[in-house]
Parts: structure tokens; sequence; C-alpha cells
């Protein structure tokens, strides 16, 4: 296998890795969400014990992986610069956070929801990827705070 | 109601914390599956575009491979055709424009202790908690 197809293989195994654990940790239920936002009502805290999980061991292993000089089938780590918390970061993480109270629905969970068939899912999914697209081609909020 | 499940809920976070380094030690990229997931629109960058699709693939295939192994997937998903719809849009719009969701900003980047992933992460955080509350007992 060349790295291009050990690239792909590799996103694959991740890809579904991080399924597992959506559907493990009860966060492919919008329902569970939803209760998990619902402060004051029927709140059930299991969601900071994903969040609590995932960035330990996230926070663990990047440790570790990026003291190497570049990743296994790359050849530099690609890892985000931007340092600025700018108007189009609040901007848009205030916007997603409303979608995401709204349907109990974020990125990751919404995907692995699709195969379920569900209609609400099959009308989310296709609206999220139109909203990807269309944040795309909009220009980001000039000046930094 | 929905139950408390502390255990599953931490095994699946360490799950989810097991892919993002293996995302990051093998192909050298952040696991932000609203990032992942936008970039499959043009314009593509050929060389990670088939590995992002081969994610998005992953991500689809899961619960499929847990009821193959026998395993239940239970989920409530809203049937209100145009809240479902909007909540797409915004949730799609977003975290794209804002560099991130759950995954990008909320585990990768808290990670990596990026106070750009932290202003993100409470703000989304924030609007989604007021969200529910005005929608669950304002309205």
């Amino acid at each position: 296998m060349n790295d291009d197809t050990k690239r792909i293989a590799a996103g694959f195994a991740a890809g579904l890795l991080f399924g597992l654990g959506l559907v493990v940790s009860g966060m492919s239920d919008p329902a569970k969400v939803m209760n998990f936002l619902d402060l004051f009502g029927t709140w059930d805290p299991s969601l900071a014990f994903v969040m609590g999980g995932a960035v330990a061991v996230t926070f663990v292993g990047y440790r570790l992986v990026l003291a190497r000089s570049r990743p296994l089938f790359d050849a530099t780590f690609h890892v985000p610069t931007t340092r600025d918390i700018d108007p189009t970061l609040l901007a848009g993480a205030a916007i997603f956070g409303i979608g995401w109270g709204l349907a109990g629905f974020c990125p990751g969970p919404a995907f692995t929801a699709l195969p379920l068939l569900a209609p609400g899912t099959l009308i989310f999914v296709p609206a999220m990827l139109i909203g990807m697209a269309g944040a795309r081609r909009t220009p980001k909020i000039g000046a930094t705070l | 109601m929905t139950e408390f499940t502390p255990l599953a809920s931490l095994l699946g976070g360490v799950l989810i914390g097991l892919a993002a380094v293996l995302f990051m030690a093998a192909n050298g990229r952040i696991a932000g599956i609203s990032g992942i997931a936008s970039r499959l629109w043009p314009p593509l960058d050929d060389k990670d575009t088939p590995m992002r699709a081969a994610f998005v693939v992953g991500l689809i295939a899961a619960p499929l491979v847990v009821m193959a192994a026998g395993g239940a997937v239970v989920q409530s998903v809203g049937t209100n055709v145009v809240l479902m719809a909007a909540a797409g849009l915004l949730v799609g719009f977003g975290s794209v424009y804002g560099a991130g969701c759950t995954s990008g900003h909320g585990v990768c980047g808290l990670a990596r202790l990026s106070k750009r992933s932290l202003a993100a992460t409470a703000t989304f955080m924030g609007t989604a908690f007021l969200t529910v509350l005005i929608a669950r007992h304002v309205l």
C-alpha cells in the first residue's frame, strides 16, 4: 500500500472508531443531547462524561503524537495556527449552538444517524451540508476584537 | 427522560479520544467533523479529499457495525420538518463559519489548550443551553 491508500484506510478507521464512540456514549441520540442541555428540566449529565473522557484521552495522546517529527502517512502535521478570538469565530459558534439546541444534532452524530433513516435525520443532514457550503462562501467578519 | 449513563458515556468518550489521536498520528489532521465534511464541497484539496470521504463513511458505518454485532442503537429524532431543516442549516453554517464544532473545538481544541477553541466551545454551549431553556421552558 502506498501512503495515499494508507491515509484512506486510516481515515476510515478513525471515522468508524469515532462513530462507535458516539453510539456507545449515547451522544448519537438527540434526546440525550437535548436532556444534557436542559439544565433546568430533565437534566441528564451523561454527555459531560463523553466530553471529559474524549478530552482527557486526546490531551495525553496528542502530547505523545505531536512529539514525533511527522505523522505516519503524511509529510507534516496540519495543526491550526490561527489564535485570534475573532467575531467570525464567535458568531459561527453562537449560530451553531442554536441549531444544536433546536435539534440535538451536531455534525458527527447527524452522520452516524443517517443509516437509521429517521425522517428528521434525512431532512437535517442535507440542510446541514447546504449550510456548510454556504459558510465556505461567506466572507469572514472584518475586524479583530 | 433519558437514563444517566456515566460508564457507557465515559467509554464512548474514550473511543472518541482514541479516534482523534489515531487521526492525528496517522494523517496529521484534527478530527473535526465540520471541517472534514465541509471540505468535501469544492474547492477540493485533492490529496486529502479521499481520506476525508473515508472518515465520513466510517462515521456512517458505525451504527451498522453496532447492530451487526447485536447491539441496539437507541435514537429519538425530531419530526418537525421546518425545525429540522432550520436546525440543519444553522448547525452546518455556524460550525463551518466558526471553524469547528463539538469535535474540532470541543474535543481536539480543548485538548490542545487552544483559547480560541475554549471561546468557541463556551459560546456554542451557552447558546445551546439558552435555546433549550427557551424552547422547553419559556415558549
